[in-house]
């Protein structure tokens, strides 16, 4: 019983102390281990079952799910799935930059609102942030909709069919994806921002930095951190997006999220939705990684 | 010294909060609106927003949701508390805090979508052996207390390291013991943090759709889940009415917490 240490103001054993942090921890970590991690687990051996004509599940190990979502069916090959997948990660990364560029401006501004209302116009940002999902997409429907002053407008141009609407079609998709991600790309922007160095961008003015060097060299070097929180915020819920597709798109803008909930709704086929889970998740992680690879290479340049 | 930003930020950031706000605007509007079917103006009226009360399927799933909000906040509110205790005022291992810190985020950057699909896979597993696990509010209310533990704990870390452990030494320093300190000391410092994060793991709650439409039951229906199902049969009146309630719900609660965490901060 040499190793005493003092923690806390308290003199006392290591021993004795991680007993009682395991008291505290216990009933969390089971929580999140029953709850998240276990199921992930089963998720993948999931993926490698099948499913049986009656809907039941039987455990034997066949990569058939991946073949599938491969295109290999029983009757030759189709490209289906994988153009779901594609068209996931196209929408994905187009939704992020359009998210990420109007969001970026957003940030600078609100920034430098006056002390006394920054905190109203940050409000305003989180708001949606925290509003219900679908709600906001049902909005979407309604200002689309044909009588809504936008449909109106260009069935007087004569671009959209008279008493046509604005969804379904892959527009709208775009739309409702960059209006619910927005939030997620300037909250952490905006925490950046806020606490810039302005200082050191004074500094580049004084030494005759010319208005694209000061914002490369002071401004966007300094919101770097921010910048690749919000793409990351943005990215992987707009991977996995379900609602704003299934509510405001067709067949024809399916993504990934409606071809997972089809096979775990309808269709009851667990073991092809968690091969398809599985195959977003490496789709998302592929992203990151692309992601990282990418700001490493800026870096070093 | 002043910023000066170019005028086209400004036209940026407007067209940012319109994108956000316009929709939004246009339902509450609507809600308010005479005429049942089409969208032309025919004057106020409030009567949608009466309706909504005299609906009993709306009404059974603003209980549902307002139940199962409030059982998992109160769970979520407990672990997560405890759970930030337990990582930052324990001398653990650096590798065991590399896994506490990744249990952590886990739940936080997994998509929505697997996170639902994983709970439903485990749930379809448990049911055979348990029938508590049948789809309903009990299996909603599991799997919006694992999502919520790790903003809860991440809250109420944050608070943690504004207190410091100055004040808990003192305390020891006159002989109070552990349980003192926790009781007397501790939890009334991070007061506001454990609201601030029970207030964010309600309002988390009540945003989610992808989860609880997943791992819901026939007769667990939330007011998300029942507009969602209601928009097939197209829309009404009542259901403008209804989104912008909820919505104004959320203005209050997210201006709970951001007064919250602002007090928290002039400790």
């Amino acid at each position: 019983m040499t190793d005493w240490i003092v923690w806390f103001g308290e003199l006392t054993h290591p021993r004795r102390l991680r007993v009682r942090g395991s008291l505290f921890l216990s009933g969390s970590l089971f929580w999140l281990s029953a709850g998240l991690t276990a199921p992930m687990l089963v998720l993948v051996f999931m993926a490698f079952a099948r499913r049986s004509p009656y809907g039941e599940i039987i455990w034997n190990i066949s990569p058939d799910n991946f073949l599938r979502l491969a295109g290999f069916g029983a009757f030759g090959w189709t490209a289906d799935y994988l153009w779901i997948l594609a068209r996931s990660a196209w929408m994905a990364s187009v939704t992020t930059l359009l998210s990420v560029g109007i969001a970026y401006p957003l940030a600078f501004w609100i920034a430098l609102r006056p002390p006394r209302t920054r905190n109203l116009w940050f409000a305003l940002v989180v708001i949606p942030f925290c509003t219900n999902l679908v709600i906001r997409t049902y909005a979407w429907m309604l200002i689309l909709s044909n009588q809504m002053p936008p449909a109106r407008f260009l069935q007087w141009l004569g671009w959209l069919a008279p008493e046509a609407a604005l969804y379904p079609g892959a527009g709208a998709v775009f739309l409702g994806m960059v209006a619910s991600s927005l939030p997620f790309a300037a909250l952490p922007i905006y925490t950046n921002v806020e606490r810039l160095d302005w200082s050191l961008v004074e500094a580049a003015q004084d030494l005759y930095g010319g208005r694209w060097a000061v914002f490369r060299h002071a401004i966007f070097a300094q919101t770097q951190p921010g910048l690749l929180a919000g793409i990351i915020l943005t990215f992987i819920p707009a991977m996995g997006a379900f609602v704003v597709p299934d509510l405001l798109g067709g067949a024809r803008t399916w993504l990934v999220g409606n071809l997972i909930q089809q096979q775990f709704g309808p269709s009851r086929d667990w073991p092809f939705g968690a091969a398809v889970s599985l195959g977003l998740m490496v789709l998302t992680l592929a992203g990151l990684f692309l992601l990282r690879r990418l700001e490493a290479a800026h870096r070093e340049t | 010294m002043k910023h000066r930003l170019p005028q086209w930020v400004a036209l940026f950031a407007v067209a940012g909060l319109a994108l956000l706000y316009l929709p939004m605007l246009a339902v509450a509007v609507f809600s308010l609106n005479v005429s049942r079917y089409g969208l032309v103006w025919r004057g106020f009226t409030l009567d949608w927003y009466v309706r909504l009360f005299q609906n009993p399927y709306i009404l059974d799933a603003a209980w549902n949701t307002l139940v199962l909000a409030l059982v998992s906040t109160l769970i979520a509110t407990v672990l997560g508390t405890l759970m930030a205790l337990g990582m930052h005022r324990f001398p653990w291992p650096a590798s065991f805090r590399r896994f506490l810190d990744f249990s952590v985020y886990l739940p936080v950057i997994t998509p929505d979508i697997i996170f639902a699909v994983a709970a439903v896979t485990a749930f379809i597993l448990l049911r055979s052996a348990w029938s508590v696990f049948e789809p309903g509010l009990f299996t909603m209310i599991c799997a919006h207390v694992t999502f919520q533990i790790a903003f809860v704990e991440l809250v109420v870390a944050g608070r943690l390291a504004v207190i410091g452990r100055q004040v808990e030494e003192a305390a020891r320093d006159l002989y109070a013991d552990s349980w003192t300190i926790l009781r007397h000391i501790t939890l009334p410092l991070l007061a506001p943090g454990i609201a601030a994060g029970a207030m964010l793991a309600f309002t988390l709650s009540l945003d989610d759709f992808v989860i609880s439409f997943f791992t819901s039951g026939p007769d667990s229906v939330t007011l998300p889940i029942f507009i969602y199902s209601s928009l097939r049969r197209g829309v009404t009146p009542e259901i403008h009415a209804l989104s912008t309630l909820i919505f104004l719900v959320t203005v209050l609660l997210v201006l709970a917490v951001q007064f919250l965490t602002r007090t928290q901060k002039e400790v």
